[in-house]
């Protein structure tokens, strides 16, 4: 293959990319800069960072920016801790296992419309919900999970939807772990916490990482759970940045405004991806 | 209690807990199965009936009320189009990238990938704005290209990795023969790398069905997919969940099946390739 072929066979691929990556990030920046709501087409021109501003000082901000934090923080540690226990219980032969793995795995392959809607309906609704009925059949009283912990809510859903991913990546990093080593270990008279601390949390440190910084990247990004349940209220408070902009740019038409977060958002999501490249990187052997 | 017995015991007790896991993350998707069994009446009844006379008429109902195929319809021409389109583009970069790699090949995997990082929120008014002025909104191209776009990076990175696998002996032998390129690929590669091929669609496939973020703003009716369509539903409160939850049945069963055969290119593919 010479180099022409090689650059026309690369070149289809790389310059889509580009563009696709060029053009709608430069027409951002762009829109934030100027004055632009669908709504009031006569007012234009450019106005420095007066979008920024606008949507720095909106009183939705800070709670918007908070819950966000919150959101990715609580996920993180859950699916984390939880994947992590479950990993280790189901890495030994047992009847069933396959099964098992299946059951375990598949919340993370339901559409993201569809369990928020089966946990807001079917689980959390205070009145034919399961769990309603549950705390009824306990003696107490059934919690309005939408409207009193909006944002534990989406917390638990997300943490349902994404705790199999964990899951999934830290099982397929146990089984390529060094079973010898293991035997040794055990027969050296090291317990459980011991081996688990010594042996496996080491080798699960990248898998770690890994998981870590790709759930954050999509985490930020959440926004069917939260269109679909709770439609960020009551108030701002199960709102986050993604569904802040959508609220602008949807709802008040504000181009301008909708614009300056999102490069907001995607300065937050640079953050966070230039770890998680690094990491990619060192795995990638060209 | 000698050692071996107390291991056999922590052993029985780790399984007893492995399946309360399973149980407790699969209620859910039972749950919801169950309830498109039921009437309506039964779907809300208090306290929620675990035993009751299964009925199909959701099933029948969502298709003659709900025009259920249009939205399925829509589900499989954008994720398979968008699958489609980008496989186009990937095999044969990736193919001239696994083989012919240069000093540059990394730095653009790694740029590639890092396009995928862009938040969709971010870019949301832009592409918003093109779609209108191109009357692309609630169009089934606008997705198509989008959903192609979007799994390029992932669909070229595990496509390299599974070109890289291929023997280069096998190829040097077919160029002494004199093969052209095209049916290099054709006749050598491409059966080789089938497999590959296959299980990478798989996986974009899963995404581009499953995605909720630009199905739901870019789509009205006409082009809506199984997941702006099931979104349709938030609305009126307490309405349909017998027939939601049929919906959702239908509209989850071929993923979750193709996400248990995609298993492994889903941990590569969802890390970047950075677990194997």
């Amino acid at each position: 293959m010479n180099a022409t072929l090689t650059r026309w066979l690369q070149a289809p691929s790389i310059i889509l990319l580009f563009i696709w990556m060029i053009v709608p990030l430069s027409l951002t920046v762009y829109f934030s800069t100027i004055r632009y709501n669908l709504l009031y087409p006569e007012r234009t021109g450019f106005i420095g960072l007066d979008n920024y501003r606008f949507f720095w000082t909106d009183p939705a901000f800070m709670p918007a920016l908070l819950n966000t934090l919150v959101l990715v923080g609580s996920v993180l540690f859950i699916t984390v801790i939880l994947g992590l226990t479950i990993a280790v219980l189901i890495d030994r032969p047992f009847r069933g296992r396959s099964i098992a793995r299946v059951m375990l795995i598949s919340p993370f392959f339901i559409m993201p419309t569809v369990s928020a809607l089966v946990w807001k309906n079917m689980l959390m609704d205070p009145n034919n919900g399961l769990f309603a009925a549950l705390a009824n059949a306990l003696g107490g009283t059934p919690i309005e999970w939408l409207q009193d912990f909006p944002l534990l809510s989406i917390i638990i859903m997300v943490s349902w939807q994404w705790t199999p991913f964990a899951i999934l990546i830290f099982m397929t990093s146990l089984q390529s772990q060094d079973q010898e080593q293991k035997e040794a270990a055990t027969l050296d008279g090291a317990g459980f916490w011991a081996q688990f601390r010594n042996l496996t949390l080491p080798h699960l440190a990248r898998p770690i990482a890994i998981v870590i910084l790709i759930q954050m990247i999509f985490h930020l990004a959440i926004f069917a759970e939260i269109f679909v349940t709770t439609s960020g209220g009551p108030g701002v408070q199960s709102t986050n940045l993604t569904y802040l902009i959508y609220i602008q740019s949807q709802q008040a038409f504000d181009v301008g405004v909708a614009s300056a977060g999102g490069v907001f958002a995607i300065i937050l999501a640079n953050i966070v991806a230039i770890f998680l490249i690094r990491a990619i990187g060192k795995t990638l052997t060209v | 209690m000698t050692d071996k017995q107390r291991d056999i015991l922590k052993n029985r007790i780790a399984v007893f807990f492995a399946w309360v896991a399973a149980l407790a993350f699969f209620f859910p998707i039972f749950w919801m199965v169950l309830t498109g069994f039921k009437t309506e009446n039964q779907a809300i009844a208090i306290p929620p009936l675990l035993f009751f006379e299964p009925t199909l008429e959701n099933y029948t109902e969502i298709q003659s009320r709900m025009n259920y195929t249009h939205f399925a319809m829509n589900s499989i021409i954008t994720s398979f189009g968008g699958t489609l389109l980008a496989l186009l583009i990937a095999i044969p970069s990736a193919y001239s990238m696994a083989f012919n790699t240069g000093r540059w090949t990394k730095d653009i995997l790694m740029w590639m990938l890092s396009t995928k990082m862009l938040p969709a929120v971010g870019v949301l008014m832009p592409i918003y704005l093109i779609c209108q002025k191109f009357g692309l909104l609630d169009s089934r191209i606008a997705l198509v290209v989008i959903y192609a776009m979007m799994n390029l990076p992932i669909v070229m990175l595990i496509l390299f990795n599974y070109f890289r696998e291929i023997p280069k002996e096998i190829l040097e032998a077919s160029r002494m023969d004199g093969t052209s390129t095209l049916n290099e690929i054709r006749q050598v590669v491409m059966p080789l790398a089938w497999g590959g091929i296959a299980s990478t669609a798989l996986l974009s496939i899963i995404l581009c069905w499953n995605e909720a973020f630009w199905s739901i703003v870019l789509t009205t009716t006409e082009a809506s997919t199984l997941t702006a369509f099931v979104a349709s539903f938030q609305a009126p409160e307490g309405l349909f969940w017998a027939k939601v939850s049929a919906v959702s049945t239908l509209a989850c069963a071929p993923i979750v099946v193709f996400g248990w055969l995609a298993q492994k290119q889903l941990v590569q593919g969802l890390t970047f390739g950075a677990v194997k």
